[in-house]
C-alpha cells in the first residue's frame, strides 16, 4: 500500500523551500536603490547646496587622530580635514596663509613673523592663539615625542609668542624650507599640555581647527566626520565625510561600481580599461595629473660591484624605461630623469639621459671587467657571476611589476636578478635600516620645496635616516647646503640644476618614472577644478545640488 | 594461521581492492585527472608554447585567441605556458608538503601506537597541542617571518599537517598490535623495528594513503591562499595561486586570468579528493553495497 | 562524571604551557630583534629611550627568562601593548574582534549543519543513486573552489550586477537611523554573502562524514530488524539511524573548533569584516608581536575550551564513556 503523501520521501527537505522563499523576500528588500537604476542626471551643474555625504575608502585603518606622531597615509588623509597648519599651498603651489593671515620674513632672512587669524576656535570652543603654535613647536622637538617630522623644527634657534596672535621663529641661518615647514598641523595646547601625547584621548577623539569635526571612529570599519559650521573659511558644503576601511583592492573597486564608495584612486588598468563604459561615465568623473612622486632603483653604494659608476650607468642603459611606463603604467606616466617632477621651476631638463641601449650597457660592463668568460650566458668577473637581488616592499603592484620587467631585461644582457618582496615593517626595520640590500625599488614623494638634504647629504646615513644608499659627494653636499640657506630663487635654481646634472651623471639611483595620479569621483560632486596642486585643494567648496544628493542624514 | 595472516595482507586484499576501485566511476575520474596533471607537469618544457617569463608589452591582458590559447596576463606573459609550468609547482608543493607531514605523522603515530603508555601519552598530548592552533594562522605567521620561498612554504605546510596521519597510524597500530601475526613474529624473536616496518606499517598504510591524497589537495589550496595574501610563490615563478591572484582585481575584463587557474585548481583538488575517497571506499569492506 | 571533567582539566594544563611555548617560539623565528620602537622612523628617538624600551620588554635578558616572564604575564591575560602606532592594549584590540569572528563562524557552522546533514542522510539512503553522485561532485567542487574566487564572483553577481545585496562590511551607513526591524534586516543582508560563501567549503567534509556514518549505521542489524518489523522507512531512518549517527557529528563539530577562531583571513579581508583573522594578518605584516602572541594564545585557549566542551557533551551523550573507568 503506498504511503500517504506526508510520509513519502521528498526530493528535498522542507527547509529548502523555506530558504528559497526567504531568499526571494530578501532580494526584494533592497537598501537605497543601487546606482544606474535611478533617473538622476548628474551632468547638470546645479546650484551649490549644503548637505550630502562623500564616501572615501582606505585599505588600511588610521592609527591615530594626532597626525604629528604617525606616518601612515590614512591618518594623514583624515588629519587634513580636521587640522590646519599656519600655511598651506594654493592651487598653483604658491604658499598662502591657513591659520596665519600673513607673515613677514625679516630683512636678514633669519626670522619669520606670523600674524595669526583672530577668532578661530578649536572644535571644543576654546580660541586658537599663538600659544598653541608655540606648544606644537615644543612638542615636535621634544625627544619623547615619537614623530618622524621633527627634522625641520630642530633647526629653529628660537620661537616666541609676541602677542596673542603673533608668533616669531628665528633660525641661525636663512632656511628656505622653513616657511612651508609651518604647514605642520597645529595641536591644541589646552588639551595636550603636560600630558603624554601618545596616551591622550585626542588620539581617538581629535580636536582641531579644521573644516570638519570628528564624530565617530569604529576601529577597522569606518571614520565619520561632520562639517564644522564655524570654520573660518566658511562652512563646507558637503555635510559629512565617511571614511570606509576596505582592505582588499578588488572589493574596493566593486564597491565603487556598486555605489558604496564615492572617491578613490585608480590603478592605470582600472583607469584605462575598466571604467570606460557608458554607464560608468554617467556616474563618475575621472581625473589624471602628474603625481608628486617618482619611482627609482637605488643601489647600495657600499656594495663593491655598484661602487663602480660604469656598472650603474650600464644598468641604466640596459633598462628600457619607456617599456616600463608602457607596461606598468599603461602609458600614464613620464620618464624620470632626476629627483624633481617635470614642469616645476626647479626641474632641469638638460641632464644626462639613458635611452635603452643594451649594446652600450654590455660594453660599459665589459670595461668594468664583467664578461661572459665561461659561456653560460651570465656575465662574470673573477669567477663570480653577476647576480643580485632587487628588494621592494609588499603591497605595491607597480613596483613588483617594475622589478619583473627589469629582471627580464637584465637577463638578456647576462645579469641574473632575483626579486625579494618584503612586507613593509621588515622591509624598513630589517633590510633598509641595516643596509641589508643590494638594490631596492622604492619611491619618494616630491614636496614643493626642492630641498633634498635629508635624502642625499652624506651626513644622513644613520640607520633611521634617508640616505640609506650611502651616497657621498662633497660637491653635492656643498650645493645642497647652499641651496637651503638662501631665499634667492635664482641662486637656488643654479644649485639644484647642478645637483641634478651630477646625480644624472653619477647614477646613484636609476630614476625610473613619474606616474600620473589617477582618481575617480562620483559625478554628483561639483566644483572640482584640476590644477597643478591636484583637485583636493578646494574641497570645502565642493557641493552636491539638492536634487542630486544621495545621503540625507 | 600464518597463511590466513599472509593472505589478508597481500594479493587477496589487493585484488579485492582493485575490483572494488574499478567499479567506482567517480574514483576512476579522479585518478584520471591526477594522472593528467602528472603528465602535464612532466612534459612542461615540451608542452609550453612560450617562455613563461617572457614579457610582451604589445599584448597586455589580451583575451584567449589562437596566438595565446588562454590569453595573457598583466605583463603580457602567456597564461597557458604559465599554467603548464605552474602545474609543476602545484605538484611539487603538494607532494613535498604531504611527504613531510606523512613522514612525521607515521613516525609519531607508530611510536605512540606501538610502545603505548607514556610514549603514547606524550605524543598524543603533543598532537592535541598542535591541534589547538588555527593551522592557517601558524602557517601565515611562520611564512611571513621567514621568507616565502618555495621550500619554506612546503616545509611549513608539512610541519602543520601531520596530526591527522599520526592519529590514524596510532589507531591502526593499537588495533593491529594484538593480532596474531604480530604476536607470532615477536615470539620468533623479531626486533621491534622489524615488526614495525615489515608487519605493522604495511597494514596501517591504507588510511594514510587516503589522508595523503586529501592532503595534496589541501596543500594546493593553501598555496593559493598564501598567494592571495602576497606571501605565496614569488614572482616571476608561476603558480596557479599567483596567476589567480593576479586576476582578482580585473575579474570582469580579464576573466581568463581567474577562470583557468581556478578551474585547474578545482579539477586537481577534485581529482585528488575523488581518488582519495575512492581508495577509502574500496579499502573498507563495511561500506560496500550489500 | 565530575571526575571525568576534572581529569580533562588537569590534562589541559600542560597543553596551556605548550601553547605559550609554541607562540613564543614562532615570534622569535623572525630574523632581527622584535622591538617595535624601530618602526618609528625617527632619528630623534635617542639610544637611551630605545634601551629603555628594550628593558621594558625584557629583550636584554636571555631567552628562557624572557619566556618565563612573558608566560607569567599571559597567564594573567596581560599581553602588553600593541607595537602598532596606536599603542592600545592587546587584550582590548583582540576583545573588539573576537565577537565578530565567533558570531560569523557560528553562523557558518549552523548553515553547514543545516545543509550538510540532510545531504549526508539522503546520500546515504540513496547510495550510488544520481542524487548521491551529483551531490558528491557538487560538494567536492565546493571544497575545491578557492574561497576568494567564489567570494569575488558572488560579490560581482549579487552586489554589482543585480544589486541585491551589499558588498562588504557589517552594516550600512544609515544603520543608526533604521527601525528595529530595519536594523535586523540590514544585518542579515550584510551577513548573507559572507556566511554562505564561508560555509561553502565546509559543506564537503561534513556531508561526506555524515554520509559515511549513516552508511555504517544503516547496515547495522537493529536497522534491519526495525525494517523487518514493518516500520515506515521514514521512522527507521529518522528515529533509529539518525540518533546513532549523530554521535560522530558531535565529534566532528568538536574537531572544527579551531576553525571557528582561525576563521578566514582571506574572507574577512575580502568582505571588509573587522574580525580576528584580519587583525592577525595585519599584525603579522606589521610585526606587531604582542598582538600576534596574544591572538595565538587566546585562540588556542579558546580552542582548548571548545574541545573540552565538546568532550563533555560527548560524554553526556554517550553513556559508555561516562561509566567506564578507563578511556
Amino acid at each position: 500500500m503506498p504511503l500517504p503523501w506526508y510520509s513519502q520521501p521528498r526530493a528535498w527537505p522542507r527547509w529548502v523551500s523555506l530558504l528559497l522563499a526567504a531568499g526571494l523576500v530578501l532580494s526584494c528588500a533592497r537598501g537605497e536603490s543601487p546606482p544606474g537604476r535611478t533617473e538622476v542626471d548628474y551632468s547638470r551643474p546645479g546650484k551649490p547646496a549644503y548637505g550630502d555625504t562623500i564616501v572615501l575608502a582606505s585599505i588600511g585603518d588610521a592609527s591615530s587622530m594626532i597626525p604629528n606622531i604617525t606616518g601612515d597615509s590614512a591618518s594623514h588623509e583624515i588629519a587634513s580635514f580636521i587640522y590646519n597648519g599656519l600655511v598651506k599651498y594654493d592651487k598653483d603651489y604658491n604658499i598662502v596663509g591657513d591659520l596665519a593671515e600673513s607673515w613677514e620674513i625679516s630683512p636678514d632672512e633669519l626670522s619669520i613673523t606670523f600674524h595669526l587669524r583672530k577668532g578661530v576656535r578649536w572644535h571644543d570652543g576654546v580660541e586658537f592663539t599663538a600659544e598653541d603654535v608655540l606648544f606644537t613647536y615644543r612638542l615636535m622637538i621634544d625627544p619623547r615625542t615619537p614623530t618622524p617630522y621633527s627634522g625641520d623644527f630642530l633647526l629653529v634657534k628660537s620661537a616666541q609668542v609676541l602677542g596673542r596672535y603673533t608668533f616669531r621663529v628665528t633660525y641661525p641661518k636663512p632656511f628656505a624650507p622653513a616657511l612651508m615647514s609651518w604647514g605642520m598641523w597645529i595641536l591644541p595646547k589646552h588639551l595636550l599640555e603636560g600630558k603624554d601625547v601618545r596616551e591622550s584621548p585626542l588620539n581617538r577623539h581629535p580636536v582641531g581647527t579644521g573644516p570638519y569635526l570628528f564624530r565617530e571612529w569604529k576601529t577597522g570599519e569606518m571614520i565619520l566626520l561632520e562639517a564644522n559650521p564655524d570654520y573660518f573659511e566658511g562652512r563646507p558644503y558637503i555635510q559629512r565625510i565617511l571614511y570606509r576601511i576596505i582592505p582588499d583592492s578588488a572589493t574596493l573597486f566593486l564597491e565603487l561600481k556598486a555605489g558604496g564608495v564615492d572617491w578613490t584612486s585608480l590603478s592605470p588598468l582600472q583607469y584605462t580599461r575598466q571604467t570606460g563604459d557608458a554607464g560608468f561615465q554617467k556616474q563618475f568623473r575621472k581625473y589624471s595629473y602628474l603625481a608628486n612622486a617618482y619611482t627609482y632603483l637605488g643601489f647600495n653604494l657600499k656594495d663593491p660591484r655598484f661602487a663602480d659608476v660604469r656598472v650603474r650607468q650600464a644598468l641604466a642603459y640596459a633598462i628600457d624605461k619607456q617599456e616600463i611606463i608602457k607596461v606598468v603604467l599603461l602609458g600614464l606616466g613620464e620618464e624620470a630623469t632626476g629627483p624633481y617632477k617635470p614642469d616645476t621651476w626647479v626641474y632641469n631638463p638638460r641632464v644626462k639621459r639613458y635611452p635603452y641601449d643594451p649594446e652600450r650597457a654590455r660594453s660599459l660592463l665589459a670595461q668594468a671587467g664583467w664578461k661572459d668568460t665561461d659561456g653560460d650566458g651570465i656575465l662574470d668577473k673573477e669567477g663570480r657571476p653577476f647576480r643580485f637581488t632587487i628588494l621592494t616592499n609588499q603591497g605595491n603592484e607597480q613596483r613588483k611589476m617594475t622589478a619583473e620587467i627589469i629582471q627580464k631585461r637584465l637577463s638578456q644582457i647576462g645579469i641574473q636578478v632575483d626579486i625579494r618582496i618584503a612586507e613593509w615593517a621588515s622591509f624598513i626595520n630589517y633590510f633598509i635600516k641595516n643596509r641589508r640590500f643590494e638594490t631596492v625599488i622604492l619611491g619618494w614623494t616630491t614636496g614643493q620645496d626642492p630641498d633634498l638634504y635629508d635624502i642625499w647629504h652624506s651626513s644622513k646615513t644613520l640607520p633611521d635616516e634617508f640616505n640609506f644608499i650611502s651616497y657621498r659627494n662633497p660637491q653635492v653636499d656643498k650645493l645642497m647646503v647652499q641651496g637651503r640657506h638662501t631665499f634667492d630663487r635664482r641662486v637656488r635654481k643654479a644649485c639644484y640644476d647642478r645637483i641634478q646634472e651630477i646625480l644624472a651623471e653619477e647614477c646613484p639611483y636609476i630614476f625610473l618614472y613619474v606616474p600620473y595620479s589617477l582618481s575617480v569621483i562620483h559625478a554628483r560632486f561639483k566644483g572640482i577644478q584640476p590644477a597643478p596642486a591636484g583637485i583636493s585643494y578646494n574641497f570645502i567648496r565642493w557641493y552636491v545640488p539638492r536634487e542630486q544628493q544621495r545621503y540625507h542624514p | 594461521m600464518k597463511s590466513e595472516a599472509r593472505g589478508s595482507s597481500s594479493s587477496g586484499r589487493a585484488r579485492s581492492f582493485w575490483s572494488q576501485f574499478r567499479r567506482n566511476r567517480l574514483a576512476l575520474g579522479g585518478a584520471f585527472l591526477v594522472a593528467l596533471l602528472f603528465l602535464v607537469a612532466l612534459l612542461a618544457p615540451a608542452l609550453s608554447p612560450y617562455d613563461p617569463t617572457e614579457i610582451d608589452p604589445e599584448h597586455i591582458l589580451s583575451p584567449p585567441h589562437p596566438n595565446h590559447w588562454l590569453g595573457t596576463d598583466r605583463l603580457g606573459r602567456d597564461v597557458l605556458s604559465r599554467m603548464i609550468w605552474g602545474s609543476r609547482i602545484s605538484l611539487l608543493v603538494g607532494f613535498v608538503s604531504v611527504g613531510i607531514s606523512t613522514a612525521i605523522g607515521i613516525l609519531l603515530g607508530a611510536l605512540a601506537g606501538y610502545y603505548g603508555r607514556w610514549v603514547d601519552a606524550l605524543i598524543m598530548r603533543f598532537v592535541d597541542l598542535m591541534l589547538c592552533f588555527p593551522t592557517f594562522f601558524l602557517i601565515l605567521a611562520v611564512i611571513a617571518f621567514l621568507e616565502p620561498s618555495i621550500w619554506n612554504i612546503m616545509v611549513v605546510i608539512g610541519a602543520t599537517g601531520w596530526m591527522g596521519v599520526a592519529r590514524l597510524v596510532r589507531a591502526e597500530f593499537l588495533s593491529l598490535k594484538e593480532r596474531e601475526f604480530v604476536i607470532s613474529a615477536r615470539a620468533l624473536g623479531a626486533s621491534d623495528l622489524r615488526i614495525i616496518f615489515r608487519h605493522l606499517l604495511p597494514n596501517a598504510l591504507a588510511p594514510v594513503l587516503v589522508s595523503a591524497t586529501l592532503g595534496v589537495a589541501g596543500a594546493i589550496l593553501t598555496e593559493s591562499a598564501l598567494s592571495f595574501l602576497g606571501i605565496g610563490i614569488q614572482p616571476p615563478t608561476p603558480s596557479w595561486g599567483n596567476i589567480l591572484t593576479g586576476g582578482k582585481d580585473n575579474l570582469e575584463i580579464a576573466w581568463w586570468l581567474s577562470l583557468f587557474p581556478g578551474l585547474a585548481i578545482l579539477l586537481t583538488v577534485l581529482g585528488y579528493n575523488l581518488l582519495g575517497e575512492g581508495i577509502r571506499d574500496a579499502l573498507d569492506p563495511r561500506l560496500r553495497e550489500r | 562524571m565530575l571526575l571525568y571533567i576534572l581529569r580533562r582539566i588537569v590534562l589541559s594544563i600542560p597543553l596551556l604551557i605548550g601553547i605559550t611555548l609554541i607562540s613564543f617560539l614562532v615570534i622569535h623565528l623572525a630574523p632581527g630583534e622584535p622591538t617595535g620602537i624601530h618602526t618609528d622612523l625617527n632619528p630623534r628617538v635617542t639610544a637611551a629611550s630605545k634601551a629603555q624600551l628594550r628593558h621594558l620588554y625584557g629583550l636584554d635578558e636571555p631567552l628562557p627568562i624572557q619566556y618565563l616572564k612573558w608566560a607569567w604575564r599571559s597567564a594573567r591575560l596581560d599581553f602588553g601593548r600593541s607595537f602598532s602606532p596606536d599603542g592600545r592594549k592587546v587584550t582590548e584590540k583582540i576583545g573588539e574582534r573576537i565577537p565578530v569572528t565567533l558570531f560569523l563562524s557560528l553562523l557558518e557552522m549552523l548553515v553547514i549543519v543545516a545543509i550538510a546533514l540532510p545531504i549526508g542522510i539522503l546520500s546515504a539512503t540513496r547510495q550510488y543513486s544520481f542524487f548521491d553522485k551529483a551531490t558528491t561532485i557538487f560538494v567536492f567542487i565546493g571544497f575545491a573552489i578557492p574561497t576568494f574566487w567564489l567570494a569575488l564572483l558572488c560579490m560581482n553577481l549579487f552586489g554589482v550586477h543585480l544589486g541585491w545585496l551589499p558588498l562588504s562590511g557589517l552594516k550600512s551607513m544609515d544603520y543608526s537611523s533604521l527601525s528595529w526591524g530595519g536594523k535586523l534586516l540590514d544585518r542579515i543582508r550584510h551577513l548573507l554573502l559572507p556566511v554562505l560563501v564561508g560555509s561553502f567549503g565546509g559543506l564537503a567534509g561534513f556531508s561526506r562524514y555524515m554520509r559515511s556514518t549513516m552508511l555504517e549505521v544503516i547496515r547495522q542489524d537493529y536497522i534491519r530488524t526495525a525494517r523487518a518489523k514493518g516500520l515506515p522507512e521514514r521512522m527507521v531512518i529518522y528515529h533509529h539511524a539518525l540518533r546513532n549517527a549523530l554521535l560522530p557529528v558531535v565529534t566532528i563539530l568538536g574537531l572544527s573548533v579551531p576553525g571557528l577562531i582561525g576563521g578566514g583571513v582571506i574572507f574577512e579581508t575580502i568582505f571588509a569584516i573587522p574580525g580576528m583573522g584580519q587583525l592577525f594578518y595585519g599584525s603579522v605584516m606589521a610585526r606587531d608581536y604582542p598582538v600576534i602572541m596574544g591572538i595565538l594564545v587566546i585562540g588556542a585557549v579558546l580552542t582548548l575550551l571548545g574541545n573540552l566542551l565538546a568532550d563533555i557533551c560527548y560524554a553526556l551523550v554517550d553513556p559508555r564513556i561516562r561509566l567506564s573507568k578507563e578511556r
